[in-house]
C-alpha cells in the first residue's frame, strides 16, 4: 500500500491518482460494435473532469443527490465519479424497477438530476415526473428512440460533456479544487435497500466506510492493477458497486462491461476475469447448462467427463486447499485437468479466475464443491448493504461449504442472546437517510449493527448463518429450531423441490416435502415406474423410500452438529400438490410462507404429530384453464430414522 | 412501451415525394388474373401497407415491384425512372430490398455471415482479393463488418452473432431476415408478412424495429400484413386489394370506415 494511502481518502482522489500513476492502463472496457473498446485511467479521468464541470453548470453542488438508472456502462460509472468529484452523492437505482418504485427514492432524497441509460428509463422517469416535483433534469446516454422527445428536462450526455469541456477549459482549477475539498467522512454514495418489507431505506455510506473494507479485502486476496472483473450485476446493488467502483479505485484493476445482459457468458469467455462474483443461482444456471450440454455430447466425452468429475470430486478440493493427496490421484487429476477441467474452465470463462466469491443465500454443498473441484477458487463471503459487503470472508485453504468464514480483520462480531449476529466494523453505514428511527433500531448506541440474521460460531470460529432471527424458534425442550436451514438442507437434494419444516414449540421436527417432478420423473422413468401425474408420482411408495433416504442422510449430517442435533426430522409426508405462489403458499420470490401453509394444511400438520400412518385430504384445485375441481386422497405419513447425538459423536 | 401521448410533441416525419409507383399493372398466370390494373404509389420515408384477403394479389404486387414477376401491362416508376418490368438484381442494386414470407436465410451460416451477405452488392473487391484478404479487400471487409455490427446493435442481435441461423427460433430468424435486408442500406424495403406466425411479444418487438428503421434509418417501407391491429397502428397509408383489384387506398382511418373494405375483407373474416 502506498505511503499516501491516508491522503487518498475519497474516490475522486483515488481516480486522479490512478490517472497519474497508471494513466495508460485500462480502467474500463466495453464491448461496442463487437469489439472491446478501452477507456484508460487517463481518459476516464478526463471524461470525469469534463462531466463534473458540466454537472456543476446544471447546478449540481456539494451534498446534492443524483440518481443513476442503467446497466453497467462506462458512462454510468463516469457520471458516478463526476458526481462524487463535486462532493455530490450518487444514488444508483435498479434498472429493472418499475416507474413507481423509482418515485420513492427520488422524492425521498429530493433528487433534481437523474442519469438515465436509454429510452426505457427515460419513459419511466417521465411517467413519474408529476409525482416528483424536485426532478428537473434527465441526462440520457443512448439517444435511440428519443429523437422526437421534446420535454425540456431531457439532455443528451454528449451535450453535457461538451458544455463541461468548455467550462473546464475556461476554469481548469475548478474540479481539482472541488476534489481537494472532499473528506473521507463525507457521504460517498447512497444505496436503496430493495424493501421487500415496508418502504425502502436509503443506506448512507461514506468514502471511508466503502474504501476501508474494500482495501482490506483486496489485500487479503492480493488484488492489483493487472486484475480484471466483469461487471454484470445491477450497479444499484452495493456488491456490484464495491467490485466495480470501490475495489477498482482502490487497486486500479480493470472492469469490463458486457455487451448486453444476454451475452454475459460469451463476454466472460472473451474477457477472462481474474476476480469474480456470482450469486448461487447464477452458478447453478451455469452448472445446469454444462450438464445439459454434456448429455448431448458423444459417448466417449460423456464417459471421460463422468470419470474425471469423480476424480475431481474426491481430490480437487483437497488440492485447492493444499492438503495431502496421493501421487496416483495427483497424476489422475493432472490428466483430468488437461482433458476436462481446463477446457471446462475455459468454457465457463473462469480459466483465469484467481478468486471468486458467492454470497446472498445458502449455496448447495454439491454446487459449491463442483466449482472448487475444477480448481476454481470459489469462496463464500458474508455481508450486506449496511456493512459494505465484507464482514466475513473464507480465507484460502479454510473453505467450508456451510459456513461463511471468520471475520475480516477490523470487524468485530458477536451473537446476542437471541443468536442474532451483531457487527461493528469500519465498513458500517452511517445512517438510513432521513430515518433516524430505523437507524437507531438497526445500529445501537455502542455502534453494533443488528443484522437480523441468526447463527453461531462453529468449532473453528467460522460464522454459520442459519436463518433470519424472526423465523428462528425453539423446540419444546428449548433447543434451537431454524426451519430455513433445515429446509435448505433438504432442498439441496435434487429430488426435493420445496420443504416446509415444523417444530416451534413442539418436541420434535416434522416436514412437508414437495418432490421435484422432473428429477423424480426421470428417476421413475429409469426404473420403469408408471405414474399418471404429479399427485400419483408423489404418493408412490418407492418415492417415499427415496425421500426417506435423503432425509435420513440430512439427519446424519445434522446429528454431527451439536447445536442442530435435536432438529433432525422425525416424520414427513409428501404433499399432493406443488406449493404455488398463486395459491399464496410461496412469496413471489419463491420463499415458503410457513405460517400460512401451517394453517391451510392444519389437519396434515396434526397427522405428522399424532402418529397417524395416513391422513385424508380433500382440496379444491384450480386447473390452469381456470376450471376448479376437488381432489381427495389419503396421504401417507412416514418416519425417518434419527441418529442420536452420542452415536454420531462415536461415529465421528 | 412508449411514453404517454401527452409527453410526446413529436413532429410528423418528413414524408417526401413519390419514390416508387406502379401504374395500371396487369399480371396473370394463364387464366388466373393476379393483378388487374392496379396503380399505387409509395412516398419517401413512408410506411405503406398492403392488405387484403388470401389470394388478393398482395405478394404478387411485391414480386412485381422487385422484378420477380413481369407484368403483362403497366409501368413501374422508381425514383423518376420508368420501367416496363424490373429485374431482381437490378432492383436490389437500385436500392429495393425485401424479406420473404417463408424465411430464406442461409440456415447453416451464422447470423453474422447471413448479415454480411446483405452487404454483398456493396463489395467492390473481386473474389480472389477477398479470399486472399489483400490490403483493400481487408479494409473493405472491416468497413462492411462495422456496418453489419450497427445492424446487430440496432436489432439487438448481439447474443446470436455466431449462432447458425437455422438454430434460431422463428421470431429471431425473421429478425435476422430483416437485418439482412437492412444491411444493404435500401431506399425502399419490401416486407412480406414480417409478423406472420409470431406471438404477441415478438410482434411488438418487430413493430418497434420496423418503426425504428423507418424513423432512424429513414427507410421507406412497404409491408404486407394480416394483423389488422398492427397495420392500422404503424402504417401511414394502406392500400386494400381484393381479387387483384384495388378497392381502397388511404389513411388507416379512411380505409377502416370504407364500406367496400368492410364488405370484402374485414366484414367477411371478422
Amino acid at each position: 500500500m502506498p505511503e499516501d494511502a491516508r491522503l487518498l481518502d475519497t474516490f475522486p482522489k483515488l481516480l486522479m491518482q490512478h490517472a497519474r500513476v497508471r494513466g495508460e492502463r485500462p480502467a474500463i472496457r466495453e464491448k461496442d460494435l463487437g469489439i472491446w473498446q478501452t477507456w484508460t485511467w487517463h481518459e476516464l479521468a478526463e471524461e470525469v473532469r469534463a462531466l463534473a464541470c458540466g454537472l456543476a453548470g446544471l447546478g449540481v453542488k456539494r451534498g446534492d443527490h443524483l440518481a443513476l438508472v442503467g446497466d453497467n456502462r462506462p458512462r454510468l460509472y463516469a457520471m458516478m465519479a463526476a458526481t462524487q468529484a463535486l462532493g455530490a452523492i450518487p444514488v444508483p437505482l435498479y434498472q429493472d424497477a418499475v416507474a413507481n418504485e423509482m418515485a420513492f427514492p427520488i422524492r425521498n432524497a429530493g433528487i433534481e438530476c437523474v442519469f438515465a441509460e436509454d429510452q426505457e428509463q427515460v419513459d419511466k422517469l417521465l411517467e413519474i415526473l408529476p409525482q416528483c416535483p424536485t426532478l428537473e433534469r434527465i441526462v440520457y446516454d443512448d439517444p435511440r428512440g428519443l429523437r422526437h422527445y421534446r420535454q425540456p428536462q431531457l439532455m443528451a450526455y454528449e451535450k453535457l460533456l461538451d458544455a463541461g469541456r468548455d467550462s473546464h477549459r475556461r476554469d481548469p482549477a475548478f474540479v481539482e479544487e472541488e476534489i481537494a475539498k472532499g473528506r473521507g467522512e463525507d457521504t460517498a454514495a447512497m444505496f436503496f435497500t430493495s424493501g421487500t418489507t415496508g418502504v425502502p431505506k436509503g443506506v448512507v455510506h461514506t468514502h471511508a466506510s466503502l474504501i476501508g473494507p474494500s482495501r482490506t479485502a483486496a489485500e487479503i486476496d492480493g488484488l492489483g492493477e493487472e486484475d480484471v472483473i466483469l461487471a454484470y450485476l445491477p450497479p444499484a446493488w452495493i456488491g456490484q458497486n464495491i467490485f466495480s467502483v470501490a475495489q477498482a479505485l482502490v487497486t486500479g484493476y480493470c472492469i469490463c462491461c458486457p455487451e448486453s445482459s444476454d451475452t454475459v457468458m460469451n463476454d466472460m469467455r472473451e474477457v477472462g476475469p481474474t476476480y469474480y462474483f456470482a450469486p448461487p443461482r447464477v452458478l447453478e444456471n451455469l452448472l445446469t447448462q454444462v450438464s445439459i450440454r454434456m448429455e448431448d455430447a458423444s459417448a466417449l466425452k460423456r464417459r471421460l467427463y463422468r470419470y474425471f468429475m469423480r476424480v475431481a470430486e474426491r481430490v480437487g478440493g483437497a488440492l485447492l486447499d493444499g492438503r495431502a493427496v496421493s501421487l496416483a490421484d495427483r497424476a489422475r487429476y493432472f490428466a483430468g485437468d488437461l482433458l476436462v477441467y481446463g477446457p471446462l474452465r475455459n468454457v465457463l470463462g473462469m480459466s483465469r479466475v484467481k478468486v471468486g466469491y458467492t454470497a446472498g443465500e445458502a449455496i448447495g454443498p454439491d454446487l459449491f464443491k463442483f466449482y472448487r473441484s475444477l480448481g476454481i477458487n470459489l469462496k463464500q463471503l458474508y455481508g450486506s448493504t449496511e456493512t459494505a459487503v465484507f464482514v466475513c470472508i473464507q480465507p484460502n485453504g479454510q473453505v467450508k461449504p456451510d459456513t461463511v468464514g471468520p471475520a475480516v480483520p477490523g470487524v468485530e462480531l458477536r451473537f446476542s442472546a437471541e443468536r442474532e449476529l451483531l457487527i461493528r466494523s469500519p465498513g458500517l453505514f452511517r445512517e438510513y437517510y432521513k430515518n433516524a428511527e430505523a437507524t437507531l433500531e438497526a445500529k445501537d448506541r455502542e455502534g453494533w449493527f443488528h443484522t437480523g440474521d441468526a447463527g453461531y460460531f462453529d468449532a473453528d470460529g467460522h460464522v454459520k448463518i442459519i436463518d433470519r432471527v424472526k423465523d428462528v424458534g425453539k423446540l419444546a425442550d428449548g433447543t434451537l429450531f431454524a426451519p430455513k436451514y433445515l429446509e435448505n438442507k433438504l432442498k439441496f437434494f435434487p429430488y426435493i423441490r420445496e420443504a416446509v419444516c415444523f417444530g416451534h414449540g413442539r418436541e420434535k421436527v416434522c416436514a412437508f416435502v414437495n418432490i421435484d417432478p422432473e428429477a423424480i420423473g426421470n428417476w421413475a422413468e429409469k426404473r420403469n415406474l408408471p405414474y399418471s401425474g404429479y399427485s400419483d408420482l408423489a404418493a408412490k411408495d418407492e418415492v417415499y423410500e427415496l425421500l426417506r433416504g435423503c432425509i435420513e442422510q440430512a439427519n446424519a449430517e445434522l446429528a454431527r452438529d451439536p447445536e442442530l442435533a435435536n432438529s433432525q426430522i422425525h416424520r414427513f409426508l409428501v404433499l399432493h400438490k406443488e406449493l404455488d405462489a398463486d395459491d399464496g403458499e410461496l412469496t413471489r420470490t419463491r420463499k415458503v410462507r410457513r405460517r400460512f401453509i401451517g394453517e391451510k394444511y392444519a389437519p396434515l400438520v396434526e397427522a405428522l404429530y399424532n402418529g397417524a400412518q395416513s391422513v385424508h385430504v380433500e382440496a379444491q384445485v384450480r386447473y390452469e384453464d381456470g376450471r376448479t375441481g376437488t381432489f381427495s386422497a389419503d396421504l401417507k405419513v412416514r418416519e425417518a430414522r434419527v441418529v442420536s447425538a452420542d452415536a454420531a459423536r462415536k461415529a465421528a | 412501451m412508449t411514453a404517454p401521448e401527452t409527453h410526446l410533441l413529436a413532429p410528423q416525419r418528413q414524408v417526401g415525394e413519390v419514390i416508387l409507383a406502379m401504374e395500371d399493372v396487369w399480371l396473370s398466370f394463364g387464366g388466373v388474373k393476379a393483378l388487374q390494373g392496379v396503380s399505387f404509389d409509395v412516398r419517401e420515408h413512408e410506411v405503406r401497407a398492403i392488405i387484403g384477403p388470401n389470394g388478393a394479389g398482395k405478394s404478387s404486387m411485391l414480386n412485381v415491384l422487385n422484378g420477380v414477376y413481369h407484368p403483362q401491362k403497366g409501368r413501374i416508376v422508381f425514383k423518376g425512372e420508368s420501367f416496363a418490368d424490373m429485374d431482381p438484381h437490378h432492383a436490389a442494386e437500385m436500392g429495393i430490398a425485401r424479406t420473404f414470407q417463408n424465411i430464406a436465410l442461409f440456415r447453416g451460416m451464422t447470423v453474422l455471415e447471413n448479415l454480411m451477405t446483405g452487404r454483398n452488392l456493396r463489395m467492390k473487391s473481386g473474389i480472389l482479393a477477398q479470399a486472399l484478404r489483400v490490403g483493400p479487400a481487408e479494409r473493405e471487409e472491416i468497413r462492411h463488418r462495422e456496418a453489419v455490427e450497427r445492424i446487430i446493435d440496432f436489432l439487438e442481435l448481439e447474443p446470436y452473432r455466431k449462432t447458425p441461423a437455422g438454430q434460431l427460433p422463428y421470431g429471431l430468424q425473421k429478425r435476422v431476415d430483416l437485418g439482412r435486408a437492412l444491411a444493404s442500406e435500401p431506399r425502399v424495403l419490401l416486407l412480406d408478412e414480417p409478423m406472420a406466425g409470431m406471438n404477441l411479444e415478438e410482434k411488438q418487438d418487430m413493430c418497434r424495429f420496423i418503426l425504428d428503421a423507418n424513423d432512424q434509418l429513414g427507410t421507406t417501407l412497404v409491408l404486407i400484413e394480416h394483423d389488422m391491429g398492427v397495420v392500422m397502428d404503424i402504417s401511414d397509408r394502406v392500400v386494400v386489394l381484393d381479387y387483384g383489384r384495388k378497392i381502397a387506398d388511404g389513411t388507416p382511418d379512411d380505409v377502416r370506415s370504407d364500406q367496400a373494405v368492410i364488405d370484402a375483407y374485414l366484414g367477411s373474416s371478422h
